[in-house]
């Protein structure tokens, strides 16, 4: 990464390194508060924190530098094998995320994404792969030409007791400008949690079952 | 099609909607022969339970023949099957356990929103019960499209009447699951309140299941007969102090397991259950909870607390200190229905269980919104009303 702002920089478990700044602001509010300048009163002093083993996506704070970031983790009772040859397959993927018309794949791990925006106009993100470990994670990152600048993984691991694979999407992205940004801003930043959080559970139903769960009581 | 469609607070009409057809594989359409109103829909009639729209299709309760089946459906066209008001799709981490009415997959994911900001997870899909629940069109309807149809219905036997089995979509396993929830053992004492369907089956399973005396608590006479008439020993609310009575028919120590099949719209005068009906009334969201405390109150130490009866919301003066200090143990849920249907059709057909008793009235269901107003201001003698798609309007048998 070569952007001058700070990024947000995956480290083995998914945590964001930012969140050790944040960390460090609170310790000098604690500091403070130990020489008596906010709590005069005889109260315990606020106690030192310390990282906890949460993931960072789940951090009260939701915005790294210049980037927010979204994240979400859900269980599918299918072998890993499976759910992450179905991923790796970017075609499958507008099967189960609601704003994705197509994703194609060009040689050299080019991904081009068609997202849907409203008036009928459309967003093309471009990623290349960073990272790609079969069967456990997937990393990607837009490239310059894209409409968005943006960065995410996906990894799968196996679910303890034989419960199948969980799946963590992460997801970072830069906030863009500009009347495409704008309507970029609502379509993909409005509830990107929410809309990932539903994607996921729409590839859950998918894998587990064969169909996704609608109340339509008619095909059109 | 024709259908019985909420439009507000007491207002519910047969309107005509466009049939359903298969949308997903796992689908099929049945053809509704018989369909009942359950005390959960008057819950939705009175309007205590949020995300119902104008224009819904009500119903949970209801039975028919399959007409269509979709590609991956088990069913073939001419079964005749009762449908779980549950909808499950046999293949998550809560269906593999049997646990049908947690399952993951069957509510869309675009309504699970609501229920997970309201319990922190959200609930699986039911049939004609909010949009909390999918806001899938119900069984008060001429056609039903059932979805992972290959899962929860289950074909019965030509021999067996509607009457026999439709219940076992929703009361009949319902009543089973309070007296299982209950853990009934030998020499127990078990106390139903309210002695609505739920009630009567609840009675009739622990009788099954072993218990050594069951008491049923109501104060509508002609439930309670029919209570007695099952062989449970009863209590009229408004004529006895019901902890006092619960004390002195156990020797002092309090009943083994308490059931509370009475839900969030508890009636009675006290002054605690009349506090949540005017919160209720004025949606500050509280649950009436006047049965639960009481049986809480009523339950010897260490006891079992099984709670059939919903809940949608918040209680007010929960006695959780009660809960605590008695140790008891509570089991609750919407029923997994497909856990018990094979044993329940079994005792069925052996004659062990009886359903029938029950129906008061048997109505067209072009006269539904009739049978909805009686069922919530008749409740005495109306106990249970059956609704058949086929029937002219104005047929009726009592
Ligand atoms: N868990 C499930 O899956 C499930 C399934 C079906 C129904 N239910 C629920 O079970 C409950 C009962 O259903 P039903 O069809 O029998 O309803 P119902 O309304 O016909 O019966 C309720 C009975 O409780 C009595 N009652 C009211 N207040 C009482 C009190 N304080 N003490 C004693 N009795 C009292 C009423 O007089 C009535 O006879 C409802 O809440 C319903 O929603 C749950
Ligand atoms: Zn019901
Ligand atoms: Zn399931």
């Amino acid at each position: 990464m070569d952007q001058p702002h700070p990024t947000p920089r995956w480290t083995a478990d998914g945590r964001v390194l930012a969140t050790a700044a944040a960390a460090l602001g609170l310790g000098a509010l604690a500091g403070l508060a130990a020489y008596g300048v906010l709590a005069p009163s005889p109260r315990a002093p606020e106690p030192r924190r310390i990282p906890d083993d949460a993931p960072g996506r789940t951090a009260r704070q939701a915005r790294f530098g210049d980037f927010a970031v979204t994240g979400r983790s859900v269980t599918i009772n299918r072998p890993r094998e499976e759910v992450f040859a179905f991923w790796r397959h970017f075609p499958n993927l507008s099967q189960f995320m609601e704003n994705i018309e197509s994703v194609r794949e060009e040689p050299g791990g080019l991904g081009i994404w068609t997202i849907r925006a409203p008036l009928g106009m459309t967003v093309e993100v471009r990623t290349r792969i960073v990272n790609e470990r079969p069967g456990e994670q997937i990393a990607w990152r837009s490239t310059p030409d894209s409409d968005v600048e943006t960065e995410g993984k996906v990894s799968f691991r196996d679910a303890p007791g034989g419960r199948g694979t969980i799946v963590a999407a992460l997801v970072a992205w830069k906030p863009p400008f500009g009347a495409l940004g704008q309507t970029v801003a609502r379509l993909f930043a409005a509830e990107p949690s929410v809309q990932s959080r539903r994607d996921l559970k729409r590839l859950k139903m998918l894998l587990e079952t064969g169909e996704i769960a609608t109340n339509r009581n008619r095909k059109a | 099609m024709r259908a019985l469609t909420y439009h507000g607070k007491h207002d519910v009409r047969v309107d005509t909607h466009p049939d359903p057809e298969i949308v997903n594989p796992r689908d099929a359409i049945i053809e509704v022969t018989s369909t009942a109103i359950c005390g959960s829909d008057l819950h939705l009639y009175n309007g205590v339970i949020p995300g119902v729209l104008s224009g819904d299709i009500l119903g949970h309760e209801f039975m028919g023949i399959v007409v269509e089946a979709g590609p991956k459906s088990t069913l073939r066209k001419g079964q005749r099957v009762v449908v779980p008001f549950t909808i499950s799709c046999g293949a998550c981490f809560h269906c593999r356990n049997e646990d049908y009415s947690a399952c993951d997959n069957s509510n869309p994911a675009e309504k699970q929103d609501a229920s997970e900001a309201l319990y922190g997870q959200p609930m699986a899909g039911l049939f004609g019960y909010s949009h909390l629940t999918g806001g899938y069109p119900g069984g008060q309807a001429e056609y039903v499209r059932v979805p992972f149809s290959d899962v929860g219905p289950i074909v019965v036997p030509d021999g067996l009447e509607d009457e026999r089995v439709l219940f076992l979509s929703d009361i009949l396993p319902t009543g089973w699951m309070a007296a299982e929830n209950a853990d009934i053992r030998g020499g127990d004492t078990v106390v139903v309140f309210g002695a609505g369907p739920v009630g009567l089956f609840a009675v009739q399973s622990a009788l099954v299941m072993g218990a050594e005396q069951v008491i049923a608590i109501d104060h509508y006479p002609h439930r309670l007969e029919l209570a007695r008439g099952l062989g449970a020993r009863i209590i009229d609310f408004t004529q006895t102090e019901v902890l006092d009575a619960l004390l002195e028919m156990t020797g002092g120590q309090g009943p083994d397991a308490v059931i509370d099949a009475v839900g969030m719209e508890s009636h009675g005068m006290r002054p605690d259950n009349l506090a949540d009906t005017v919160k209720q009334k004025v949606g500050m969201g509280a649950d009436r909870v006047g049965a639960l405390r009481t049986a809480i109150m009523a339950v010897r130490k260490g006891g079992r607390l099984s709670i059939p009866g919903v809940y949608g919301g918040l209680a007010d003066k929960f006695p959780i200190g009660a809960v605590m200090e008695k140790g008891l143990t509570v089991r609750t849920g919407q029923t997994h229905v497909q856990r018990y249907l094979p044993d329940l059709l079994r005792r069925i057909e052996e004659g062990e269980i009886d359903t029938t008793f029950l129906i008061s009235h048997r109505l067209s269901l072009e006269d539904a919104p009739a049978g909805y107003r009686n069922f919530l201001y008749n409740q005495n003698l109306w106990t249970k009303v059956v609704l058949k798609p086929k029937w002219e309007k104005g047929r009726m048998q009592a």
